[in-house]
Parts: C-alpha cells; structure tokens; sequence
C-alpha cells in the first residue's frame, strides 16, 4: 500500500512547492494593501479585492506604467524575437545544410560561436556598440541583438540534415528549385519543430531582463518583468496587492503558452537538445 | 552527417546566411573584440583617453581579494542551485515516470515552472520570504526565528540559491523524464525478474543509462546559474548585505554600467567568455556522446 502512496505523496508535495507561491499571489492581490503590509497576508482570497486587476492595468502606480502597456511591449518583444530568429535562422540553416559553398563551415562556426557569448559576458562593449548605433531606448535595441544568436540555427540544421536525401532527388527530378524546395518541403515537414521553437523562443523573450534593464532607460518601453522589480524596489511604500496583482498578470502570458503547447515543446526541449 | 544531394550554386547560399553573419557580426564579434581591447586598455580618471596597458587589468583583478571571493561565491552559488534542481528534478521524475492516477496532471503542473522569468520568481519568493509580508518569512520572525535576508549574509545566499534552483527544476525535469521514458521497459522488466528492487534497481540499473542527461544537464544548470541568475540576485538582495551574494555577473554589471570601471569590468567579461567557452566545449563533447549512443 505505501508503495502506491509514495508517488502520490511526493508529486503532491512538488505541487505545493511549486503552485503554492502563485497561490499567494493570487489571494494576496485581493487584500488591503496595509494588512499585507503588517504580515496580515490571508490565503482566502477577498472576492471584492479583484478590482485590483482593472486598477493595475489602466493605472500608473508608484515607479511603474499602466501594466497593459508593459504587457504590449513585452508581448511585442516576444513576439519580434521569436518570430526574427525564426526567419533569421531557417534561411541560414537551410544554406548550411543543403548547399556547399566557399566558407560553409567558417560561416557556421563564426554564427556557432554566439553560443559562447551571452549578452552578460559582454555587457558593456554591447552597451557602447548600441549606442555608437543610436539603438538606446528604441524597440530595435530591445530586440535585434537578441533575435542574432545561434541556437535555433543549430536546431534547424540538425531537423533539415535529417530530412532524407531521396526527397531531395525527387524534388530535383520534378525540377523544383532550391527555394521552392524550402517553402514546399523543408518547412512543412519541420512544422512541428518551428512550433516548438517559437514556445520556447516567445518565452525567452518574454522573461529577459538584464538586457532591456540596460538599453532602457525611457519608462514607455518598460516590459512587465522591469516593471515588476521596478516596483517592489521601493520597500517602505511598496502597494504589495498590486505587486501580486501585476505577478499574476505577467505570469499567464507564458504560461498559457507552455502548457497549451506542452506537447510540442517537450518535444522540441528533449529532441533538439536546448 | 553530410548529405550526397545538394544544391548547386553560390550566390543563393550566400545570400540565405548573409542576414544572420550581419547581425553576428554587428552584435557578437565586435561587442567581443571590443572587450578583448578595452581590457588591454588603461583610461585615466575622466575617461577622456586610454593606453595600451597590457594585461594589468588582468593583473590587478586577480590581485584584488574581493575579485576571488566573488569567485568562491559563485562557486558554491553554482554548485549549489545545480546540486538542488537536478536533485529534486530527478526525484519528481522518477515517481512522475511511474504508472500512477494523474499523471497528466502531475506533469503540466510541474512543468509550467519553465515559463517563469528568473525576475518573477524573485518576486514570488519576496513574498514568501520576506521579513514582514512574506508569508514564511513573518511566521518565523513570528515564532522567534531571526530571519532577515536584507541584513544576514547567509540567509540571503539561501533565499537566491533556493529561488534560482525552484525555476530550474522544471526544465531538469523535462530532460530527466524523456531520459527514464527512452530506458526500454524490457531492461527494467529483466531487472525486476532478476529481483533487484527500488533504489538498488535505480542505482545500478536506471541511473548509469541515464547518465548522458545528467552530464548535458550539469552543463546546462552551471551555465544558468552563472548567467541566467542575474535578475533573480539582483531583483532580491542586488549583491547585498555587503557583497555576501555578489556573484561574476552581478559584479560585471556593478563595476562596469553602475561604477564605469571599464578596463576591470571589460577583463572581467574576458574572463567569463573564456569560462562559457570551457563550458560549452564540454557540453559540446557530452552531446557528440550523446548522439553516439
């Protein structure tokens, strides 16, 4: 009998560890401010609180924006990445894979070598190249420099080099081109790998922080996650049912998208390796 | 794995990875290059002009007692926050792998995690830790329990090694349970018959099989919680008290954007390139093993 408790036990423990934060969050954000304040924080939420939410989104509070527009630029910004690297890294990877042309593997290696570079290592020279380029405070700041990295590249090549050289033969022998080839095979048949990518890329974009925290200063392009710190960095008067009010809020975009897209994305994290 | 049929021609080739080398070399090679000179930089007080300095910068970081104490401590962050997250992860994963009730919903609630951003679960663990609102952390106060991270060292060390390793989970999980699920139920069959049983069964049977997961994920976990850890730290102790949880990338960001430090900071980007590139090398050994298996 124990054997069969024992998973129950533990997963529902994991559970807890894992959704009771949330729970707090929730139920906190229908609280009076100044009873939370004092530690008075109850776990049952107060229907009338929920007002809260309509408050957040249309209002500026103390140190932060209306949320709805720092949801719109961070919607914004994960969109552009994932959608970028997407357009950016097919054409690149389908040239690597299906070609071969002079530099072929220069070329990946120079692009494979992002890999080994991220933005925190090279914090203030990527700070001085932005604003040599006057992309401080603009939306291409916030989003170009990450859309050029190398990992959807690598898991592109790896789906394309996987696709059957007897495909290719025919696709010859009908007399179709190289690009109609991309458009007519390759991407139909890596759908379920570009969903995939675009999951986990919408949330890497979503959830960045220290980059627009440095190429940022103007509030207007606040994302939810500065927004939020923004907020609880002023303690003594911090309005904490908003805070949790604006967690839950920047919360459920990603979310949503991962659990909706569970299957794809499990998939796309164990097969393509990142 | 090269392929027999390709395409012919250059100019189509060239021009497909062309967007891509643009912005690599735009927004990586020279942001790179840039800290590789900087650190062989000297720039008087105001910043108005340099010279070649050679690698005193080098020199200098490596001499400076705080520099290696913040090394130390990103050690013991990382070894701890990886150390966490595998365990707990492998754990969750081994019961979730089991054919019990519910195990659909087990799994969608311990992957979502995923989708947290490193800020938010600091955010989260403001408000369980907290000294006044959180919700533990006022109950400990309440029943005589000191706890303040904002003034005890190790305590913050706790609450971000914890906050870090709670949003790691998830991802490890996923690796872990795709690892168990790819173990051929036929092995654990002959092993049952054989009579080896629960954690002996695991130890000699289970874990050595999935042992390519556990290699690409401690790479992996290494890599987060030396980089991707930055908004966790620094949305709940900003390096503080003191510099008691003042890890590499913390202190790159603090010399470097906070106290325009650029010849340290910029030798100390050098050497956490050269780190990443440690790393990835191995990760890049582990995932040729792992394809070869």
């Amino acid at each position: 009998m124990t054997s069969r408790l024992l998973p129950h036990a533990v997963l529902g423990l994991a559970v807890l560890i894992f959704a009771f934060p949330i729970w707090i969050a929730v139920a906190g954000s229908t609280q009076d401010a100044a009873a939370i304040a004092r530690g008075d924080l109850s776990l049952v939420p107060r229907l009338s609180g929920f007002a809260v939410y309509r408050d957040v989104l249309l209002n500026s509070s103390a140190g932060a924006g209306p949320v709805w527009r720092e949801l719109l630029v961070s919607f914004g910004m994960a969109l552009a990445i994932a959608l970028g690297k997407i357009a950016l890294s097919i054409p690149s990877a389908y040239a690597v894979a299906f070609f071969r042309f002079p530099l072929r593997m220069a070329a990946f290696w120079v692009i494979f070598m992002t890999l080994m570079l991220p933005v925190e290592v090279r914090l203030v020279p990527t700070f001085q190249v932005m604003s040599t380029l006057g992309m401080v405070n603009t939306f291409s700041g916030l989003t170009v420099p990450l859309i050029a990295s190398a990992t959807a590249t690598l898991l592109f090549r790896q789906t394309f080099t996987a696709i059957p050289d007897e495909l290719v033969e025919a696709a010859r022998i009908d007399g179709a081109g190289p690009l109609r080839f991309l458009f007519d095979v390759v991407i139909p048949v890596s759908g379920a790998n570009i969903a995939a990518l675009f999951v986990i890329l919408f949330v890497y974009g979503w959830n960045q922080y220290l980059w627009p925290l440095l190429v940022v200063t103007d509030p207007h392009l606040d994302t939810v996650v500065i927004g939020i710190v923004k907020m609880i960095g002023i303690d003594t008067e911090t309005a904490w049912n908003k805070v949790m009010a604006t967690a839950v809020l920047a919360l459920l975009p990603p979310v949503v998208v991962v659990v909706a897209m569970q299957r794809w994305f499990v998939k796309g994290l164990t097969e393509g390796d990142k | 794995m090269d392929r027999r049929t390709i395409f012919p021609g250059r100019a189509l080739p060239a021009l497909l990875v062309l967007p891509q080398l643009a912005l690599t070399a735009v927004f990586f090679l020279w942001p790179a290059g840039q800290a590789i000179w900087s650190s062989l930089q000297r720039e008087d007080a105001f910043g108005t002009s340099s010279e070649f300095a050679g690698l005193e910068n080098f020199a200098s970081l490596f001499a400076d007692p705080l520099y290696g104490a913040a090394v130390a401590r990103t050690v013991l962050f990382c070894a701890a926050v990886t150390a966490l997250s595998m365990g707990l992860a492998l754990l969750f994963a081994v019961f979730a792998d089991a054919e019990i009730r519910g195990r659909a919903f087990y799994r969608t609630m311990l992957v979502w995690p995923y989708a947290v951003a490193p800020a938010m679960s600091a955010v989260l663990w403001v408000l369980m830790f907290h000294p006044q609102i959180g919700l533990v952390g006022a109950w400990l106060n309440r029943i005589g329990v000191p706890w303040d991270y904002k003034l005890n060292g190790a305590e913050a060390m706790a609450l971000i090694v914890g906050a870090s390793a709670w949003k790691q989970v998830s991802y490890n999980f996923i690796f872990f349970l795709a690892g168990l699920q790819a173990i051929p139920r036929s092995v654990i069959e002959a092993a049952r018959i054989d009579g080896s049983r629960g954690f002996y069964r695991f130890r000699t049977i289970v874990l050595p099989l999935l042992m390519p997961v556990v290699f690409f994920l401690l790479v992996v976990d290494l890599v987060y919680a030396a980089f991707d850890t930055f908004a966790t730290v620094y949305a709940l102790t900003q390096g503080g008290p003191g510099q008691s949880t003042q890890t590499l990338v913390l202190k790159v960001y603090l010399d470097g954007i906070v106290n325009a430090d650029i010849g340290s900071s910029s030798a100390q980007s050098v050497v956490l390139m050269a780190g990443v590139i440690v790393l990835s090398a191995l990760q890049f050994r582990f995932l040729g093993r792992k394809a070869g298996t």
